[in-house]
């Protein structure tokens, strides 16, 4: 290894260290009796304290289990749209409003999180005064705004999933008289399940962790869980929250390394039979 | 006959293809933006909706008649506390952007120069953190940067400082703050452009008498500029409108414009202003945002080839 490497991985490995640290810190200080958080009190400490704590405090538990539904329905909503879109873009070639449909599915990417919100609070008071409905704010205003930012996403992920695909199989489908609804689903949909699988994790986790759109769309009694962790912590630092930090990372961590491995796993399975199709067996 | 009718069959499924996402965007995102940028010409009002009709029914003239109010933008070119959030707001996002792509380069680059079979590693450790709550990340700094924090105190067993150093609620903070929570976003684009480089060029240029360091500026950087250029505007954008970040870690003196926004809409309810105040961001931020999009419409189409 020369120089060049050592600066290299150097750099690498300080980067990772600035992305871990302060997690581990946090989790660290979960453990800690203080009520000062960062200033470690070594008699009492470790403690499971804040963690029973955590687990008695109904208004968290209430707010996870709202963000719970929501990110679940917007997960699912998110893809089946997506999905559609992806297909349109990647697929159905040039047509009138093509521009359009592909800029709209881009824009949320890059969008601030806060001109979104006041978008969306400002449609459904609209929408409430036109036609009565939404009525009032709520789960349901909160869904159909995650849905609509987190299908960007999943849209961006198919349609590079179907851009990576020969279309010649789909083609040849068609070519041997299958209705367009069963090439979809025989041929195009198994092609791209793995990107299914991460587009729905990754609308969940985004509709999970969104604080500033949801603030703007939801209504009494639909707190969810990073609305409430904000305005917690905008009070400065606390122990339960360190506490549940370190309980979501370890969820997050698991779910990752699992479907990473899942990925790897179906990736292998696909390359293995295309090679046996390929070589006509 | 049959032929016919599937082709009309087909026809109409596309057409539901098609539309299904179309009318969903169309409503929740297209339409949003049109009534953002019509209630910032109306004015503030007591009751519901908070917002005065742009056309109204007139009695005595049996009319309609539409009212614009222009005043809403006038406020944000007069009050000087506007001019300051913006200009203030772009500082600390291209700073920020800037430091992030000195972290996020040399990053990328060993990631991509790497042995393949460790690259997939580590670019899970780059994504993992992303994969967690955005908001905790946040939180975790400020019980790194506060005054009786883990930095201060351990800078204060290790005898280098005497006294505790402010480092949050100040600038450096939410640079800190959005460099931490972009970087995968900075990271990811450069990546995936340097591994695509064609190292034989490298070698070309090491034969031809170039010093490693001069390699790298005539070669390796300028063909690393679409990937800068995303990561730069993937950062740039959502942090000129960055709120959470700046409400927990920055200055109380110096609003950025999100804050101010969630202000106007959430503390002084007059959400006419705060309309106002979003389109002008909007439109401040609609060039580097078309910058976006062609790049993201280039990216899909060379990985159709």
């Amino acid at each position: 290894m020369n120089n060049r490497g050592w600066f290299r991985n150097g750099m690498l490995a300080l980067g990772l260290a600035f992305l871990y640290i302060p997690i581990l810190s946090m989790m660290f200080f979960s453990f800690n009796n203080s009520r000062l958080v960062t200033v470690w009190d070594a008699e009492n400490s470790p403690t499971r304290r804040w963690y029973v704590r955590l687990l008695e405090n109904d208004q968290l538990l209430g707010a996870a289990w709202i963000s719970v539904q929501v990110a679940a329905m917007t997960a699912t909503g998110a893809v089946i749209l997506g999905t559609l879109a992806g297909l349109v873009l990647a697929r159905f070639g040039p047509f009138r409003g093509r521009a359009f449909l592909s800029a709209m599915t881009t824009a949320p990417l890059v969008m601030p999180e806060i001109i979104t919100g006041i978008a969306m609070l400002l449609l459904f008071v609209s929408l409430e005064q036109l036609v009565g409905w939404p009525e009032g704010r709520g789960m349901l205003t909160i869904t159909i705004a995650h849905i609509t930012f987190a299908m960007a996403y999943v849209t961006v992920v198919v349609q590079s999933r179907l851009a990576g695909f020969d279309e010649a199989l789909e083609e040849a489908a068609l070519d041997l008289g299958a209705k367009p609804a069963t090439v979809f689903f025989r041929i195009t949909l198994p092609l791209i399940v793995p990107a299914l699988v991460s587009g729905w994790l990754l609308a969940f986790t985004l509709s999970w962790d969104d604080v500033v759109i949801s603030q703007f769309v939801s209504g009494p009694g639909s707190s969810t869980l990073p609305m409430e962790i904000f305005s917690r912590v905008r009070r400065g630092v606390s122990p339960d929250i360190n506490a549940l930090a370190t309980i979501m990372v370890l969820i997050v961590a698991t779910g990752v390394v699992l479907s990473t491995l899942y990925m790897k796993r179906e990736e292998k399975r696909r390359l293995r039979e295309e090679q046996m199709a390929r070589s006509g067996s | 006959m049959n032929r016919a009718l599937a082709t009309l069959h087909s026809l109409a499924g596309k057409r539901l293809v098609i539309g299904v996402p179309y009318v969903w965007l169309l409503l929740f995102f297209a339409i949003p933006f049109l009534i953002v940028f019509k209630i910032s010409f109306s004015w503030m009002q007591p009751i519901q909706p908070g917002y005065a009709p742009l056309l109204a029914w007139v009695e005595e003239t049996q009319r309609f008649v539409a009212t614009l109010n222009f005043s809403n933008y006038q406020a944000l070119l007069q009050d000087s506390l506007y001019l300051s959030t913006f200009l203030y707001s772009v500082k600390v996002a291209a700073i920020s952007t800037i430091f992030c792509l000195l972290v996020g380069y040399p990053m990328a680059y060993a990631i991509a120069r790497c042995a393949p079979s460790t690259r997939n590693l580590f670019l899970m450790l780059i994504i993992l953190p992303f994969w967690t709550s955005f908001l905790l990340r946040v939180y975790a700094w400020i019980g790194l940067l506060k005054t009786n924090g883990v930095i201060n105190n351990t800078l204060l067993a290790l005898g280098v400082i005497d006294e505790p150093l402010t480092l949050l609620y100040t600038d450096f903070a939410v640079y800190i703050g959005i460099v931490y929570s972009y970087l995968p976003f900075m990271i990811l684009p450069l990546y995936s452009n340097l591994e695509k480089h064609d190292l034989t060029l490298l070698e070309a240029a090491s034969d031809l008498g170039a010093s490693p360091m001069k390699a790298f500026f005539k070669v390796t950087l300028p063909l690393s500029m679409p990937g800068i250029v995303a990561g730069c505007l993937l950062v740039f954008i959502p942090a000129v409108g960055e709120f959470v970040i700046p409400s927990l870690l920055g200055r109380t003196d110096q609003l950025m414009i999100g804050t101010v926004l969630s202000a106007q809409f959430f503390g002084a309810r007059n959400w006419p202003v705060a309309s106002a105040v979003a389109i002008v961001l909007l439109l401040m931020l609609l060039l580097p945002i078309l910058l976006f999009q062609r790049y993201q419409r280039r990216e899909l189409e060379a990985a159709k080839r």
